[in-house]
């Protein structure tokens, strides 16, 4: 396969912003996310936890409450007083309403299981202490009428699952209201000794109404407590732990539950019989699982598998061993950290990497050797990587996309208002920005936007569907042609891919479908991937099917390349490895080492040529953020490590390791 | 409830069904394989399940298969009879109907009858019967006439009862019906005459039979819509006269009496029965299942495009002949009960209907032991079973065992307990181990003086037994005072409960050195501490107490001055080991096993006191021996491990410190365990204390591997 110089690049200072909301929907195996910028991405559960869908964030957005309604809607409220809905098919904000009472802290739609309701309901709870109802119509939701005041805010809400009552935790106490009325039944006080100190307040982070009327609540004491919502008293309480506990969620069954604290630690709790074959069953506090390092914020609890996010900014999917049948990569732990989206464009001309932030871009140009040496050397830099440009966007709008042109000349990017371009202008080691003003009025959001090979054509993909061509000339630029969606559907492309003559784009939408465009005759090729035309070589990989480790890979391949002078080599890779294919070498089978990290030493020539095969694979990088051909010989990649980031989060709670 | 599934048609080419429909359908030697044999001249063997025919053979041009052809389940080749008298022999192998055996009989042939188990019967147009090897033997023999002239059979069925074949034949004369019972291996013929009753004009269209225990159930369709039930005893009281049998009404206007198309009836079950004709003169024909226990309609089925009034039931399938094509409907039914119908399960079984197994073969959970236990099963699966039983002659191995068990000597039990686990494991074989002991038990506690120790040995050492299965086996060995039985089944059973673990624990502590000697404990657990030097062992004692811990510190000075008042000698003690080796070994079988504090605890304190101190001594003196090398482990095969010990000695005393701490004996040990305990938390004090500069040294660890924030290096692909 031979050498290759790798630009081996971890200056990328990017760090993710930390989760404050999961959402699960069991409908369609899919799962929100929110994180504490306002980002809210969706990803889907049966394909290999791919992140499917972005929503941008936004400065004043703080979300502090997610959930799905009637199986496809998606609804946040957040600290900026609003509720949102999102069009997941046009993937923006179909609109926000202000409910008008101060932050929201909390929200919930009425179970599904409910008959009294004619439609489904949403709830608010606010920082004025109202909790509000809202119907939820086929187009929009309407604010219905105000439950009984409370004295300070509602930082928790759960339906019964009959949909007449619901628990709302506040501060020092939970209150339980009768939804037909909407005045409060029930106020039951939580204790605020804390390890028999008297803390100051004790704040109800979670609450979970169960079909019997249990209601659990979650507490900054530590405390995982059981009421009665009938008499208002409480029934059993656990101590978990010493700080917050912050999140909790219940199974669909009602049979398990669990709760994630501010040290990171996520326990299980099960209803389990209190001896074999009795009838009586009481909650038990069964497994405690540590994958974070800072605040849970936030649980999920799928039919398989605990969710949780918190500050650590990962995002943990802990699988059941009992509702997991087959052992298989979907029984093991999940850790995503890093979006699955582009956040690096190359100029390949210039060496130059794009970086995009939330709201800003940073332009950096790679540094040269001129050394050389053999496999695992660091050579001797001639010429160190430079900052050359940090680019910060107005508003409080964060950078949708980006993009820098193969000849580094031209850099565009969006946010959800603005489309931006600018022409950048070297001279020696000067370098001058200009902003092509005057964006004619549909380039005004972009969901991905691409330059050709020769960067004398830009692709723009906006959140209505159409595609648009752009002519780039000297410092100008023309509306070559849009292609509009087909009719009836406004699905957004949210990939975009173009050939290397410039003659061919390929787009994907949030449906899978990919269409294909010939930008010259400006004509219309859809194909669907069922129908087609697969090429010989994946003919054969789907006959002789992949290598049995290969197909146990439980990360998303997040980028493809092709070899520019080699067609026959295809460079891909996920964040903990990068891979290329051989296509003219045979497939490799079960039997054969798929990985091989050293150089075959005291083999003969016969044997080396029998054993290679098509996949050629390097786990030296990781975790791989993105990865490209500069040219025939050299590759760059940027890495993220961990403990960068770490590094850079709020300091966890500090706790002893030994002793007591 | 029985319910009729899906249904599905497996023929994809069109028989060649005349207006009489199909021949016949029989099974074959596999379970969904089943031959269909049309009015033409084909016989086609079709598998079920994929819905596809696995092999055709059809008779040459100008001939015409007048008899269904049958599967001989004994030498699993098939037989059909062509223009009455031709028999023709064939396998699967054979493509060709033309080229296979031949026999040409001297008399026109009803039908030939096969059921597993027993070899193929012909039934001849005269009504006299032959066992097929016997025909074959020589074809042309004379064949005689049983039946009167102008007596035309219109139906048969062949049973197996009590392993002998029975043959059941109805003839018509004149709208008189006879029923013929043949008793093939006493060939004993009896001849009833049917009496049809108050209805004496009816035709009976369609017959079925179900066998009992001593009688054979005959039911009968009549052309009037209803069906009536005919009891044939097996055994005839007089075979020589001929007697007459009455019919009783069992089901009335179940189809409509005036049906242009042909009615067909087959028994499901002891309760079920099938019948396709159409309810109601102008409707469509529709497939039925009635219980006839509570005379009501289970399910029924539409069949639009007409049948030709022929049904076959085998295994669970239903066949028939809808419109032009052979459709199969599965079908299924689970015995029906009061209870059942009013949604509750019936719980537990009449005892006395049959033994139920003791234990459960999780392994084979389609065998006896859950198909027993579940009270919903189908009965004709335990039909079928029965008569699967009934077929295998000779005893099995456990079997015998079982009765060796209870009566034969000590000494005969053991040599068969080894004889049957030297055969090789059957899938029964946890089932069979069980019963085994469980019996060995049963005759311990009948029999004070059995005892059959090297058995019970043996069933433990199979690694199949645990407490559960035989709780009574740890029972009678506790009685006994069998420690090394004790021991065995300490390290063997899995689910121990602590109070039988407790018990264990009093008797090793409790039995005499002398009788200790006598037995034969295994040692593997216990290393030779003996051979350790004990000079050296003084200064590396104190050096463990004090861990990083200076005695200057110590608030318990004065216990210090006490204590090295003490003689040295007894000081000495502590460091030999306070137990004799075999008891050493009991009570390590003890520390493996698996306990759980709130259940062990009350336990602990019936424990006499001196008892207690004792343990505790040998604990402390493991507990020394484990801080003696670095990896706090004791040498030797599978010893206790330090968690063990110390979680051991905290449950002790948590349970005796009252009576311990009053005893002056233990007053030593206790300030032993008291420094140890201190010097601990002086230890995890420091750790905490150096954590800080822990975490540093890590970081400087990782800030080498750290390569900076930009490299360019070299990457071989191979």
């Amino acid at each position: 396969m031979g050498e290759f110089k790798v630009h081996r690049v971890r200056f990328f200072n990017y760090v993710p912003s930390g989760i404050r909301c999961v959402a699960y929907n069991n409908q369609s195996n899919r799962l929100a996310v929110s994180r504490t910028d306002g980002t809210v991405e969706v990803y889907n559960l049966s394909a290999n936890y791919f992140q499917e869908k972005f929503f941008p964030g936004h400065e004043s957005r703080a979300t502090e409450a997610l959930c799905w309604a009637e199986g496809q809607r998606l609804f946040s409220a957040g600290l900026n007083g609003e509720i949102m809905e999102y069009d997941l098919q046009a993937l923006n904000i179909k609109y926000a309403v202000d409910v008008f009472g101060g932050p929201i802290w909390s929200m919930a739609v009425s179970p599904s299981g409910s008959q009294l309701l004619v439609s489904k309901q949403l709830l608010v709870g606010c920082e004025d202490g109202s909790v509000k109802l809202f119907q939820i119509t086929p187009d929009k939701i309407q604010f219905e009428r105000n439950f009984d005041r409370q004295k300070s805010r509602i930082l928790s809400l759960s339906w019964h699952p009959s949909g007449t009552h619901i628990a709302a935790g506040s501060i020092d106490y939970i209150s339980v209201f009768d939804v037909k009325s909407g005045s409060a039944i029930h106020k039951m006080i939580v204790d605020r000794q804390h390890m028999g100190v008297s803390k100051r307040k004790c704040i109800v982070w979670g609450v979970a109404f169960l079909s019997d009327g249990t209601v659990i609540s979650v507490d900054s004491a530590g405390k995982v407590q059981f009421w009665d919502s009938a008499t208002g008293t409480l029934v059993k309480s656990h101590l978990i732990a010493n700080a917050d506990v912050q999140s909790i969620a219940v199974a669909e069954q009602e049979d398990s539950f669990v709760v994630g604290t501010a040290e990171g630690t996520v326990f299980h709790f099960q209803l389990v019989p209190v001896t074999s074959n009795s009838s009586e069953k009481q909650w038990v506090r069964t497994k405690p699982f540590q994958h974070h390092t800072h605040d849970v914020r936030t649980v999920a609890h799928s039919p398989t598998a605990l969710i949780s996010g918190g500050t650590d900014t990962h995002l943990v999917i802990r699988p059941l061993m009992e509702k997991v049948e087959v052992k298989n990569y979907d029984a093991a732990l999940r850790k995503i950290t890093f979006p699955h989206r582009r956040l690096i464009s190359c100029s390949k001309k210039r060496q130059l990497l794009l970086f995009q932030f939330a709201h800003h871009l940073e332009l950096w140009r790679l540094g040269s050797t001129v050394a050389t040496g053999k496999n695992g050397d660091t050579l001797p830099l001639s010429k160190n990587a430079d900052h050359l440009l940090h680019l910060k966007t107005k508003g409080p709008e964060n950078i949708i996309c980006s993009c820098i042109s193969p000849c580094g000349s031209w850099i565009a990017y969006s946010t959800v208002s603005r489309f931006f371009l600018y022409r950048l202008n070297y001279e020696h080691d000067n370098i001058s920005l200009k902003r092509v003003s005057k964006m004619p009025p549909f380039l005004r959001c972009a969901l991905q936007i691409l330059f050709s090979e020769d960067s004398t054509k830009l692709f723009v993909a906006s959140n209505q569907g159409a595609l648009h061509i752009v002519q780039l000339s000297g410092g100008s630029f023309k509306h070559l042609h849009a292609f509009q969606p087909q009719s009836g559907t406004v699905e957004a492309m949210c990939l975009l891919a173009v050939s290397s003559d410039g003659n061919w784009l390929a787009a994907s939408g949030t449906s899978a479908g990919v269409h294909v465009y010939n930008v010259k005759q400006l004509k219309v090729f859809e194909y669907s991937i069922p129908d087609k035309q697969y090429t010989d070589w994946s003919r054969t990989v789907q006959k002789q099917g992949f290598h049995h480790l290969w197909l146990q890979r439980d990360t998303p391949i997040t980028h493809i390349s092709f070899h520019p002078k080699r067609p026959m080599h295809i460079l891909l890779h996920d964040a903990y490895m990068f891979c290329i294919i051989d296509k003219s070498l045979p497939l490799p089978n079960d039997k054969t080492l798929l990985y091989n990290p050293f150089p075959p030493t005291n083999e003969s020539d016969v044997v080396r040529r029998r054993t290679a095969h098509a996949f050629k694979i390097s786990k030296i990088y990781k975790p791989l953020l993105f990865m490209d051909l500069l040219d025939e010989r050299t590759l760059v990649a940027v890495e993220r490590p961990l403990d960068d980031i770490i590094a850079q989060l709020p300091p966890p709670i500090k706790k002893k390791k030994f002793g007591t | 409830m029985a319910a009729l599934e899906e249904e599905f048609t497996l023929s994809s080419v069109v028989l060649s069904a005349g207006p009489e429909g199909l021949l016949g359908v029989e099974q074959s030697d596999k379970t969904d394989q089943f031959l269909v044999t049309d009015s033409g001249r084909t016989v086609i063997l079709y598998k079920v399940s994929d819905q596809k025919p696995l092999g055709s053979w059809s008779v040459k041009q100008g001939q015409i298969i007048t008899c269904p052809a049958v599967c001989n389940f004994q030498t699993r080749e098939y037989i059909v009879v062509h223009d009455n008298k031709v028999l023709r022999i064939w396998n699967n192998e054979d493509v060709n109907l033309d080229k296979v055996f031949k026999a040409t009989l001297s008399a026109e042939v009803y039908r030939i009858l096969s059921v597993q188990g027993t070899e193929p019967l012909v039934l001849f147009k005269e009504g006299a019967v032959r066992g097929l090897e016997a025909l074959l033997a020589d074809p042309q023999q004379k064949i005689e006439t049983v039946i009167s002239d102008e007596e035309v059979i219109k139906w048969t069925k062949f049973f197996i009862v009590f392993r002998h074949p029975v043959l059941i034949f109805i003839t018509e004369k004149h709208g008189n019906y006879f029923a013929y019972v043949q008793m093939f291996n006493s060939r004993i013929l009896t001849k009833y005459t049917l009496l049809l009753g108050q209805d004496e004009n009816s035709v009976i269209e369609s017959f079925t039979a179900s066998v009992d225990r001593k009688f054979i159930s005959l039911m009968s369709l009549s052309s009037d819509g209803c069906i009536y039930e005919t009891l044939i005893p097996i055994r005839p009281t007089d075979p020589e006269k001929n007697q007459t049998l009455v019919r009783s009404l069992l089901l009335k206007a179940v189809v409509s009496g005036n049906t242009r198309n042909g009615v067909a009836l087959t028994a499901l079950d002891q309760d079920h029965i099938a019948v396709l004709g159409s309810p109601q003169a102008a409707s469509k024909e529709c497939l039925s299942v009635w219980n006839i226990k509570f005379q009501t309609l289970q399910t029924s089925k539409e069949l639009p495009q007409g049948t030709s009034g022929q049904l076959w039931y085998y295994g669970e399938n239903l066949f028939m002949l809808h419109g032009k094509s052979l459709t199969v409907i599965p079908y299924k039914c689970e015995v029906s009960s009061l209870a059942g119908a009013l949604g509750k399960l019936k719980h537990g079984q009449d005892p006395g209907t049959h033994v139920m197994p003791r234990f459960v073969n999780w392994e084979t959970p389609q065998g006896c032991g859950l198909g027993f236990q579940n009270s919903e099963q189908s009965r004709r699966i335990l039909r079928r079973r029965k008569i699967e039983v009934s077929l295998q002659p000779e005893v099995p191995p456990s079997k015998q065992l079982l009765s060796t068990i209870m009566e034969d000597s000590e000494k005969h039990i053991e040599v068969e307990v080894r004889k049957f686990l030297a055969l090789k494991q059957t899938p029964d074989f946890h089932t069979v181990i069980g019963d085994t002991v469980t019996g060995l038990l049963e005759r311990c506690k009948a029999e004070p003086s059995f005892y059959p120790r090297n058995c019970l040995v043996q069933l433990i050492q199979t690694h199949v037994l645990s407490y559960s299965l035989c709780p009574d086996l740890m029972e009678i060995a506790l009685i006994k005072k069998d420690v090394q039985l004790l021991q065995l089944c300490l390290q063997q059973f899995p689910d121990i409960p602590e109070s039988v673990t407790c018990a264990c624990l009093k008797i090793f502590l409790s039995i005499g050195d002398d009788s200790l000697q006598e037995t034969d404990v295994s040692m593997e657990s216990v290393f030779d501490y003996s051979n350790s030097v004990h000079d050296e062992k003084m200064e590396e004692q104190t050096e463990i107490l004090q861990n990083g811990f200076s005695p200057e510190e110590d608030k318990c000075s004065n216990c210090d001055q006490e204590l090295n008042k003490k003689p040295q000698d007894e000081t000495k003690e502590s460091t030999s080991c306070p137990v004799v080796p075999k008891r050493a070994a009991l009570l390590n079988a003890i520390l493996h096993s698996a306990y759980s504090e709130t259940f062990l605890l009350p336990h602990l304190k019936d424990i006499p006191a001196q008892h207690i101190t004792l343990f505790l001594k040998y604990l402390y003196f493991l507990y020394l021996k484990c801080s003696e090398n670095a990896t706090m482990t004791l040498p030797g095969i599978n010893p206790p491990t330090l968690n063990q010990i110390m979680d051991w000695i905290c449950l002790l005393l948590d349970a005796n410190f009252t009576v311990v701490v009053m005893m002056p004996e233990a007053k030593r040990l206790l300030i032993n365990l008291y420094k140890l305990v201190k010097s601990q938390i002086s230890v995890y004090s420091e750790l905490n204390k150096i954590e800080v500069s822990f975490r540093e040294l890590q970081k400087l660890n990782q800030e080498k591997n750290n390569r900076g924030l930009y490299s360019i290096e070299v990457l071989e692909l191979f």
